[in-house]
């Protein structure tokens, strides 16, 4: 970053409506997060024998970990199939990538009961029949590879020379990795809802549900970068590299890629209600929510994006990524909690105590407060000077 | 220990640092079925002898050292509502079916079934959980996490959490009372069952007991030992009068261990590792090779489209060439025409003038 925009940060008052807001949300955040810590999850959350996983786990870690797959959807892209022009993308969906799992990271660290032993598997005892075992070991791989596939822009901001040439060379090796953990992660965590048959309702269950999990994590990753790239651009207008124009190429791009990852998910989906012949359940009140959902957040975008696509209309494009970003977070939640211990009679169901949701809100909070912190800072949006097209 | 065929990393030997190959995998293929230790304890509880006094509960919260269950127990008022197995309260009876005419009510005591591939186990990355031979299925609470993975998967419902204690809070369940039946004790709950509806005994002799009553009485029971195949078994047997569904358990429940709907699947997880860098630095190559062929095609059309001008260029100098000489010769050519015609005009001049001058 240039002497002049480091000096602007510092002069930029701090007392904005957006700091104000986002100051109140993460005290509240941290408030709560001690009380929880002081009392124990009874008083805090709405969790019980029946429903041992609430928004924590469902939204936290279930959807924030779907929500960060932009990290190695665009790096892949980019570096292992030759997609060069989408480069620009590279890094805020790598800096968004390890905020999110940072939030995840943290999210789960309120909702263990002895987060402190979090360790244990890899320490203690480890337990490699579970998914968790797979996931927690995937999650903590990949958190350490997204902070490196990152630091290149840290050191660029701090003129560490040797250590980002050190990195850089490693950018091959590091998203293979990344790729590979994430293959293994995203599907894992549909794989922890193989054993509950049961429990998870059968519009939902499915032996394919890591394939599901996969597939739409893509999606996912797509989306965001969408949504975020049109974000920052109109947030951060005066220090993103590229013009309008390139962006909305890139995003008609994107579109291209989303419809058809969309199409692939409810082709797989529609393989694993006809395998399992649940046509009848669609008429059934859980069957309508699993319509409102795929046709509301998988058919609905998809023609969003293959209209702009066709036509080349960013905004529709856009718009169709907020759709499809709503829908995967509908998708975790209803895996993980409306669609979960359905058998239940409607007293004993979950809904969030309003204390989860505040921590939920703070924890998404801290993620865009960071993100606007270090793309303020850090040649995340641009190129650096001293490094202008070296990737 | 039987859940641990297949798990992730197991029995491959990769990433040994890690995973420290802790999983003692069976036979390579897994495909053997656990049929349960030989000579393990169970209980069997026959419904149709149960009266609902819930002495058990009485008994239970006792040997464990638990808060005495609500109420008092002649008071039937709390069948109203359907009480669920908590921290605080390891086994409860609940009534499933009111009493009619001269039809008794039918009630249930719940409580860990004690699987014999228990999915808590299988589910738990730091391995709390081991089915014991005796039967029991035990939890170590010295290395528990917290996450509640186990409480969320049980089929039964069965598994409670400390959730009100903020420092050290555990998973609180049934241990099929391991402390006493290793003295040679029968658990808290038989012992206490004043209608016997609670036996305790071999597993293998309390499933011929309980084919011998529905032999004895095919009018008094449903023909079905809720637990012998369901999901694989459990140590706790039940048996009822009317179908299990009626009784909150799954009675269309799988005869497959529910663990091993996991185990597929992790056990294709390390093909991800072994497969994938090759396969990625592949299409890495192949993008660079096409690359680089992109590269190369655009230098050779270069190349050609300037030895193509260069020809042009030859051609057109030649061709300017031609053009010049013959543009000269002709220049030439009517030079030479215009001299002759001019030398032949000369010489006729001449001559008339020649002719004039012979004439006057």
């Amino acid at each position: 970053m240039s002497e002049s925009a480091a000096t602007a940060a510092v002069k930029r008052p701090l007392l904005t409506p957006f700091n104000i807001i986002a100051g109140l949300i993460l005290a509240a955040g941290v408030a709560v997060g001690i009380y929880r810590f002081a009392v124990g999850l009874a008083p805090s959350t709405n969790l019980d024998h029946l429903n041992p996983w609430g928004l924590w786990i469902g939204f936290d870690v279930m959807t924030g970990v779907a929500l960060a797959a932009g990290g190695f959807t665009i790096s892949s892209a980019v570096y292992l199939f030759g997609l060069k022009e989408y480069q620009p993308l590279v890094r805020p969906a790598i800096l968004t990538g390890f905020l999110g799992y940072f939030l995840v990271v943290l999210g789960l660290l309120v909702d263990l009961g002895q987060p402190w032993r979090l360790p244990y598997p890899f320490v203690v005892q480890a337990g490699p029949t579970s998914a968790l075992f797979e996931i927690a070991l995937c999650v903590a791989l990949y958190l350490g590879t997204l902070f490196v596939e990152f630091t290149p822009a840290a050191f660029e901001w701090l003129g560490w020379r040797r250590w980002r040439r050190l990195v850089h060379s490693m950018t091959i090796a590091l998203t293979i990795f990344g790729l590979i953990l994430s293959t293994m992660h995203q599907s894992t965590l549909g794989a922890m809802y193989l054993i509950t048959p049961d429990r998870l309702h059968p519009l939902w269950y499915s032996a394919h549900i890591p394939v599901h999990f996969f597939v739409s994590a893509v999606i996912a990753g797509l989306s965001m970068v969408i949504f975020e790239s049109a974000l920052s651009h109109r947030v951060f207008a005066d220090k993103v590299e590229i013009t309008h124009e390139k962006l909305d190429s890139l995003t008609i791009g994107l579109a291209k890629a989303a419809c058809v990852a969309l199409g692939v998910y409810l082709a797989i989906k529609v393989v694993a209600i006809s395998l399992d012949n649940e046509w009848a359940l669609l008429f059934t009140p859980y069957g309508h929510w699993y319509l409102f959902e795929i046709l509301g957040f998988v058919v609905l975008p998809m023609i969003g994006y293959a209209i702009g696509f066709r036509e080349r209309r960013p905004t529709l494009i856009r718009v169709s990524a907020v759709i499809t970003v709503v829908g995967i977070v509908l998708n975790r939640l209803n895996v993980s909690i409306f669609a979960y211990n359905w058998r239940l009679p409607s007293h004993e169901r979950y809904w969030p105590h309003p204390y989860e949701i505040i921590v939920t809100v703070a924890l998404v909070t801290f993620a865009v407060v960071a993100f606007k912190w270090i793309a303020g800072r850090m040649p995340i949006l641009h190129e650096h000077p001293d490094y202008r097209g070296e990737h | 220990m039987s859940i641990s065929r297949r798990g992730f990393l197991g029995g491959t030997g990769v990433v040994a640092g890690v995973a420290a190959g802790s999983a003692t995998a069976r036979a390579g293929g897994g495909m053997d079925r656990f049929m349960g230790y030989p000579d393990a304890m169970g209980l069997l509880h026959d419904t149709t002898l149960c009266v609902g006094c819930r002495s058990c509960e009485v008994a239970c919260a006792k040997v464990n050292g638990k808060p005495k269950p609500a109420g008092p127990l002649h008071d039937k008022s709390i069948f109203g509502k359907m009480r669920r197995v908590t921290d605080k309260l390891y086994t409860v009876v609940n009534r499933y079916v009111k009493a009619r005419g001269n039809k008794p009510a039918v009630y249930r005591k719940h409580q860990c079934m004690h699987c014999q591939e228990p999915c808590c186990a299988s589910v738990c990355f730091v391995k709390a959980f081991t089915k014991t031979p005796e039967g029991p299925v035990l939890y170590d609470p010295s290395v528990c996490v917290g996450c509640r993975y186990c409480v969320n998967v049980c089929p039964y419902y069965a598994l409670g959490y400390e959730y009100e204690n903020a420092f050290n809070p555990t998973v609180q369940r049934c241990t099929m009372c391991y402390e006493r039946i290793k003295k040679g004790d029968q658990p808290g709950c038989a012992e206490a069952c004043p209608m016997g509806a609670i036996v305790y005994g071999k597993r293998e002799d309390l499933l011929r007991l309980a084919r011998q009553r529905i032999a004895k009485f095919p009018d008094r029971y449903v023909d079905q030992i809720f637990g012998e195949h369901e999901y694989g078994g459990t140590s706790w047997l039940t048996l009822a009068g009317v179908s299990f569904d009626k009784l909150g358990l799954p009675v269309n429940a799988s005869h497959k261990p529910l663990p091993e709907l996991t185990s597929g699947f992790l056990s294709v997880v390390p093909l991800v590792i072994t497969i994938y860098p090759g396969l990625l630095l592949g299409f890495y190559a192949w993008t660079k090779r096409k690359e680089r062929l992109a590269d190369q095609a655009r230098e050779a059309a270069a190349a050609e489209a300037r030895a193509a001008a260069e020809e042009a260029g030859a051609a057109k100098a030649a061709h300017q060439k031609k053009l010049a000489e013959s543009r000269q010769k002709k220049a030439v050519d009517l030079a030479v025409k215009k001299a002759l015609a001019q030398a032949d005009r000369e010489r006729e001049a001449a001559k008339a003038a020649a002719a004039e001058e012979e004439t006057p």
